[in-house]
């Protein structure tokens, strides 16, 4: 195998599956943050990448080649020409979702540093147990 | 009588809207919006019930008139019945339960004790926000139990998590961290069931539960339906609880409000096991090779759970904290149930999910009524309180000996189910499993009632005045009707399975 052949190859798993290779990425940061910082505002902002790559998944996943956005223009009635709309009118609720999810964490954050005065999880967990 | 279906949710979900604004103007306003909504629900359930009884058919439920594929629907069989009498009842029971927890004389009472802070109603907005939340929270179960569509049960899980989150936090002190932790698991639970279902989603372009289980019967062996078992054990696996899942859990429950904890303890996790079973049983369906062996790792972490919560509920001094790793053990149960896969199997998970929402609502009601009245919540001062709460006694000596398994009470014939059922398959690993865990429940609940009955050292002190009743009434309605329906359910057992959970079985497993 010469090095067109593999540069062929790579440039066609880029074109048709890199952007989901991507989103696995995100989708693990996402989740390696969560568990790795200590600090629960950092935790949050990961839970938030998290979140966020599950939405470009099912984006992607809604694509298809030549299609254009699902508006009915008066020219074709194929539903064919047409991209999928539904995984994105799913995210919209998904996005609404995570955005409640967030308010309530960062009151929840709100509440800690008020209390504890930190967010630091090491530090929380010495001044409860006292 | 046709819309009844929609009812169910759409009432508690309004009522909650409506309590802030309510409670503005009065604070008892909203409380009673909320108790109405769900007495309202509640008899929808029943009616629902009553006409899949009547009927021997499923009930279809389309919003808006669309019809499946395209519009969600509402899907109402044998087993989904019977769940939702239960939610609902516990939902509206605990609701009125929770009242005296906002009264006047409890915030003269916290003044003088500061060791119970959670939050008493001081403000329209404390009072009005629980009630809102809770109702939330009832809304969410029950749109779980009832909904026929799979975006529609991601939607009702988080809105049941959301408020969950919100009911914990108001529990005071160490609430607000252990609510924080359970976001954080409770929302990678919920980010991987929608990767589920967006696997699912791209192979047949389906959302409709019925039709998925249609098209996904010509991609049983796809990578695709893999993965998405995969996910679905972590999801549910989480949010139920499941062993090595179960870290949020214990703080969670010990942490939670006390007017809301009989709910939370009860219920959080046991609608998403029944979802856990639809998709395993009615979606992908057993017959699919990922699902059974799915299935063998779902058993096998249940069995471990079982044991290790057990073994650490025996080692608790806090009896909400006992009674948190003891639902760790409960959930095994249902979980094994699950994964033996035959028709024993699946009625002893549901029979399960049933009991246990009573048993171990009306074990948390108990302990909030200790804490209510002696602020105490630690085992080893409960002694003597057959003499101070007679009525509460008889219900904890009832849900103790029902989470044992003892006869008549329902916790044994949902052993006893299991035990036909791993018979049946030839799993007698789960025999074993469920004499060894049958024993260490003993030796913890027992614990507790020698405490209760015989240690004279541990005195409970007052720090509330007996009323005209050992409780106020709306308290003690509640926690002796839960003592009765546990030991109704187990003398109505052979009904309940005959009659209406094994209707409701999967055609491949119906007996």
């Amino acid at each position: 195998m010469n090095s067109t052949e593999l540069f062929n190859l790579l440039n066609d798993f880029l074109a048709s599956k890199g952007i989901y290779a991507l989103v696995l990425i995100l989708f693990f940061l996402g989740m390696f943050g969560m568990i790795v910082c200590k600090n629960y505002m950092k935790k949050l902002m990961s839970m938030n990448i998290m979140q966020v790559s599950i939405i470009f998944f099912f984006l992607c996943f809604a694509q298809k080649e030549g299609g254009m956005i699902p508006v009915l223009d008066g020219v074709t009635n194929d539903p064919g020409a047409y991209i999928n709309p539904l995984p994105h009118a799913l995210m919209l609720t998904a996005i609404v979702v995570s955005l409640g999810t967030t308010g309530v964490a960062l009151a929840l954050l709100m509440r800690l540093k008020d209390k504890y005065g930190t967010v630091e999880e090491d530090e929380l967990l010495g001044r409860i147990s006292e | 009588m046709r819309n009844l279906p929609v009812l169910i949710p759409i009432l508690p979900l309004a009522s909650a809207m409506l309590c802030l604004a309510l409670s503005r103007i009065n604070k008892n306003l909203g409380k009673y919006v909320v108790i109405g909504a769900l007495t309202v629900s509640f008899a929808s359930a029943i009616g629902l019930f009553v006409e899949v009884m009547r009927t021997g058919e499923t009930i279809h439920y389309y919003m808006g008139g669309w019809k499946p594929p395209l519009g969600i629907e509402f899907v109402i069989d044998e087993m989904n019945a019977i769940i939702l009498v239960a939610i609902a009842a516990v939902a509206l029971f605990v609701c009125i339960y929770s009242q005296p927890f906002f009264s006047e004389k409890t915030r003269r009472l916290k003044r003088q004790k500061d060791n119970s802070n959670y939050a008493d109603g001081t403000t329209w907005l404390e009072k009005g926000g629980f009630y809102a939340l809770y109702a939330l929270l009832s809304a969410g179960l029950l749109g779980m139990t009832i909904t026929g569509d799979m975006f529609n049960l991601y939607v009702f899980l988080e809105i049941a998590s959301i408020s969950g989150y919100g009911l914990i936090a108001l529990g005071g002190d160490k609430s607000v961290m252990a609510s924080f932790r359970y976001l954080l698991l409770g929302t990678i639970a919920a980010s991987f069931y929608l990767l589920a279902v967006a696997y699912m989603y791209s192979i047949t372009g389906t959302l409709n539960m019925a039709d998925m289980a249609m098209l996904l019967a010509a991609h049983k062996n796809s990578p695709n339906v893999f993965i998405a078992v995969s996910m679905l054990i972590i999801a549910f696996g989480i949010k139920m609880a499941l062993f090595p899942l179960h870290g949020w859990q214990p703080d969670a429950y010990t942490y939670a409000h006390p007017a809301a904890a009989p709910l939370i303890a009860g219920l959080m996790s046991k609608a998403p096991a029944l979802a856990m079973l639809r998709y395993m049983f009615y979606i992908i369906g057993v017959d699919s090779p990922y699902v059974a062996k799915a299935l063998t790792v779902i058993g096998f972490l249940g069995a471990c759970g079982i044991i290790l919560g057990s073994v650490m509920a025996n080692a608790q001094r806090d009896f909400r904290r006992m009674l948190a790793y003891s639902s760790v053990a409960q959930i095994g149960y249902i979980a094994v149930g699950l994964s033996l896969g035959n028709a024993y199997g699946i009625i002893a998970a549901v029979f399960h999910i049933l009991i246990h929402a009573f048993m171990k609502s009306s074990l948390f009601m108990v302990i909030g009524a200790v804490r209510y009245r002696y602020d105490e919540v630690l085992i080893s001062k409960l002694g003597g309180l057959n003499k101070h709460m007679p009525l509460t006694t008889v219900t904890l000596v009832i849900a103790a000996l029902s989470m044992v398994g003892i006869p008549p009470t329902g916790g044994f014939f949902s052993k006893w189910y299991i035990i036909m059922g791993s018979l049946e398959s030839g799993h007698y690993f789960y025999l074993v499993v469920l004499i060894v865990s049958s024993l260490l429940n003993a030796m913890y609940f027992f614990r507790v009632l020698e405490t209760v009955f015989i240690n004279k050292d541990a005195e409970l002190e007052e720090v509330r005045p007996k009323g005209r009743f050992e409780l106020p009434l709306q308290m003690l309605v509640p926690i002796v009707l839960f003592g009765i329906v546990i030991i109704a359910i187990g003398v109505l057992n052979a009904h309940i399975v005959a009659d209406v959970l094994s209707l409701g079985l999967p055609e491949v497993l119906a007996i």
